[in-house]
């Protein structure tokens, strides 16, 4: 099976099969003897040749996050034969998401449907633990809907607005 | 333990606090033969300490003001639940005075010392005027809030800038405000008047000189009833973040046995002047050259106390317990040795990369370090919900070695095992002082985090580990485990295999039954 990961921004080319718990590896042209183990959910013991590791998985709001040791990759994975394109990205037009980076309760919208903002502009004021973190826009456009209420509790990866 | 003779022990202590404190106290009345009594809000039905106590009583809304900070809800579970005594933690009522005495009202008894003590201390203009009456040396500066910007002024010339301007109540920073030049005085006492005011509904400001990254150095003490007062070294506290404690260590690498023993002495003499009871900490600031300055009087349990009962071998929250029992202390001054070296670490909910802002949540994966030294006091469990409603404080990670080398290199290999999955915690922030180079040769003050963290991160780039990720991301995907995304986390070639050393551990234990 063929993967496209990206890690930290970096495209990986990945042929991964698994057979009779065999796995064979090839990365980026490179044969890798691999051998793994997922010890529990979310928690993979990993050997490649002799090198062992321990890599953990962790979804926060809508990324993944690996971490090898202490050091934390931001991972993605597209099986290219998928219909599962890209979310998102770096693409600047169409309209755009504007999510709760944290769970906590919107104190204060900043802006009303219909207004023009600029790029990190503050959309909305969500407060948790006693402290406000303001919600920036993440490009310049029209605010085309507001789908959070002041008041309201959200969690991380909510959607509070859609700029245009 | 040294042997106390019991005359009276309670059957049932209230705890009212919430999170690793909660559990923490929990752990001490078990110990004991003691049964706990928990309260618990709305939103921490689903909370560590409901799980681990014998008795859990509903108090109310999320809002402290309306469970943990209620008074009259507290002292009606203690009535229903039949509980003698009440353990208040730290935070939340642990230093309100109405509170104490109240129980005292009720006929419960406070584990604290009394209200009067308290008061005597809750305010940090009357606790000067008491030091200064006592002989114990304190910044220079006013020992009354300050009525006017003139006044200010005068002071301030007579001290000498910079100087330091302080809420009478106050307490983490707030109210709180550096003067370096005359200018600036007017201008900072408004403020600072304003913000006291918000904070804590009291305005008044006094003045004192500034000592520049100072050392924040603070004494144990130890009080029974009976008028015995023993002090249990020192705690080096420096490390603080926007005058809130990140890491703190005992003893302090800066304190030897003659400096030990004049805090020590000065803060007994401070506890006397309050007719202290319980347990209860005097706070220093110490100058570059080694001078002391009284602070201020914490009257609960610290948030760090484990790092002084490593050293002693001493339970701090058993002894509170025995000594509102009207215990007498079951050692004198002379008994208490310090042995090795204690590190703790507080683990917060917050996100080092988004400028340490809460970050409550599910916890979706927790690995907790184990091995030799290492003492995890912790308030969370893997699947519960971090709510946003109160401190962020998770856990304590606390290490313990022969010396400070051994806890800090202890300390580093459990932050290695230690991992907190679905929320953001400040782990990676221990990892970085706990290999600095200052901070291995213990060049402390309280400006040292502020210096750390402006200076640019050197961060071993590893490509392999990158690979790593690679590979595992794809594996993780194969096995269709949720780093793709929905999907189940027990899928894929491990399925088979537990079940596999299941059946073949079966087998074994026949063949060896046969034999």
């Amino acid at each position: 099976m063929l993967y496209d990961v990206t890690i930290d921004g970096k495209r990986y080319r990945l042929d991964l099969n698994h057979a009779d718990g065999r796995w064979s590896c090839r990365l980026d042209g490179r044969d890798l003897e691999v051998d793994a183990v997922l010890a529990r959910p979310d928690v993979l013991s990993l050997r490649i040749g002799n090198m062992a590791y321990e890599i953990k998985s962790e979804r926060v709001a809508t990324d993944m996050h690996l971490w090898v040791g202490s050091t934390c990759f931001a991972a993605e994975v597209r099986d290219p034969r998928s219909l599962r394109g890209r979310t998102g990205g770096g693409d600047d037009r169409g309209p755009r998401k504007i999510t709760a980076s944290m769970p906590g309760k919107v104190v204060r919208l900043l802006v009303h449907e219909g207004e023009q903002v600029e790029p990190g502009a503050g959309v909305a004021v969500v407060e948790a633990m006693k402290m406000q973190n303001e919600i920036k826009s993440p490009k310049r456009g029209t605010i085309q809907k507001i789908l959070v209420r002041e008041g309201v509790a959200v969690n991380a990866g909510d959607v509070l607005a859609i700029v245009e | 333990m040294l042997a106390f003779i019991s005359i009276r022990m309670f059957k049932k202590i209230l705890i009212a606090n919430r999170g690793e404190i909660a559990v923490r106290v929990i752990r001490a009345c078990h110990e004991m033969g003691i049964a706990a009594v928990v309260v618990y809000s709305d939103v921490d039905r689903s909370a560590l300490h409901v799980r681990k106590a014998d008795e859990a009583y509903p108090i109310g809304a999320a809002t402290a003001a309306e469970s943990y900070l209620n008074i009259q809800k507290i002292l009606d579970v203690a009535a229903r639940s039949g509980a003698e005594a009440i353990h208040p933690g730290y935070g939340f009522l642990s230093e309100n005075a109405k509170f104490a005495q109240a129980c005292a009202d009720a006929g419960v008894k406070f584990i604290g010392p009394t209200a009067a003590a308290m008061e005597a201390m809750g305010s940090k203009t009357r606790a000067r005027q008491a030091m200064e009456k006592a002989g114990v040396p304190f910044v220079p500066g006013t020992s009354r809030g300050v009525e006017s910007p003139e006044e200010a002024e005068q002071v301030a010339a007579r001290i000498g800038y910079p100087v330091m301007l302080k809420a009478a109540a106050g307490g983490g920073g707030k109210g709180m405000r550096l003067v370096r030049a005359r200018g600036e005085l007017k201008p900072a006492l408004e403020a600072a008047r304003s913000e006291a005011e918000r904070a804590f509904g009291d305005s008044e400001v006094y003045l004192e000189k500034a000592i520049v990254n100072p050392r924040h150095i603070e004494m144990q003490v130890l009080a029974d009833e009976c008028g015995n007062t023993v002090y249990l070294g020192e705690r080096e506290c420096s490390l603080q973040r926007r005058h809130q404690k990140v890491l703190e260590e005992a003893p302090s690498p800066l304190v030897d046995a003659g400096m030990r023993r004049g805090m020590g002495e000065v803060a007994v003499r401070v506890a006397h002047a309050a007719s202290y009871t319980n347990a209860g900490t005097v706070e220093f600031l110490v100058d570059q050259k080694k001078n002391f300055y009284f602070l201020e009087m914490n009257t609960r349990l610290q948030v760090e106390h484990p790092v002084t009962e490593l050293i002693t071998g001493l339970d701090l929250v058993q002894l509170q317990i025995r000594i509102a029992a009207g215990e007498k202390l079951p050692f004198t001054q002379e008994d208490v040795h310090l042995r090795g070296h204690a590190i703790e670490c507080r683990i917060y909910a917050e996100d080092p990369a988004n400028n340490y802002f809460p970050s409550p949540g599910k916890i979706t994966l927790l690995l907790e370090p184990s091995g030799p030294g290492i003492r995890l006091d912790g308030g969370m469990y893997e699947g519960w919900t971090v709510p946003i409603d109160y401190d962020p404080l998770l856990a304590k990670l606390i290490g313990y070695g022969t010396d400070r080398d051994q806890a800090v290199a202890r300390l580093t290999q459990a932050f290695a095992e230690y991992f907190v999955g679905g929320i953001k915690t400040n782990i990676p922030l221990f990892r970085r002082i706990l290999r600095d180079k200052d901070f291995r040769a213990a060049e402390l003050d309280t400006g040292f985090l502020d210096r750390m963290l402006k200076r640019p991160e050197d961060k071993p780039v590893n490509a392999t580990s990158a690979e790593v990720a690679a590979i595992a991301a794809g594996i993780f995907a194969a096995l269709g485990s949720p780093a793709q995304g929905a999907g189940n986390g027990t899928a894929g070639s491990s399925k088979g295999s537990p079940t596999r050393a299941d059946c073949n551990w079966k087998q074994t234990s026949r063949r060896e039954a046969l034999r």
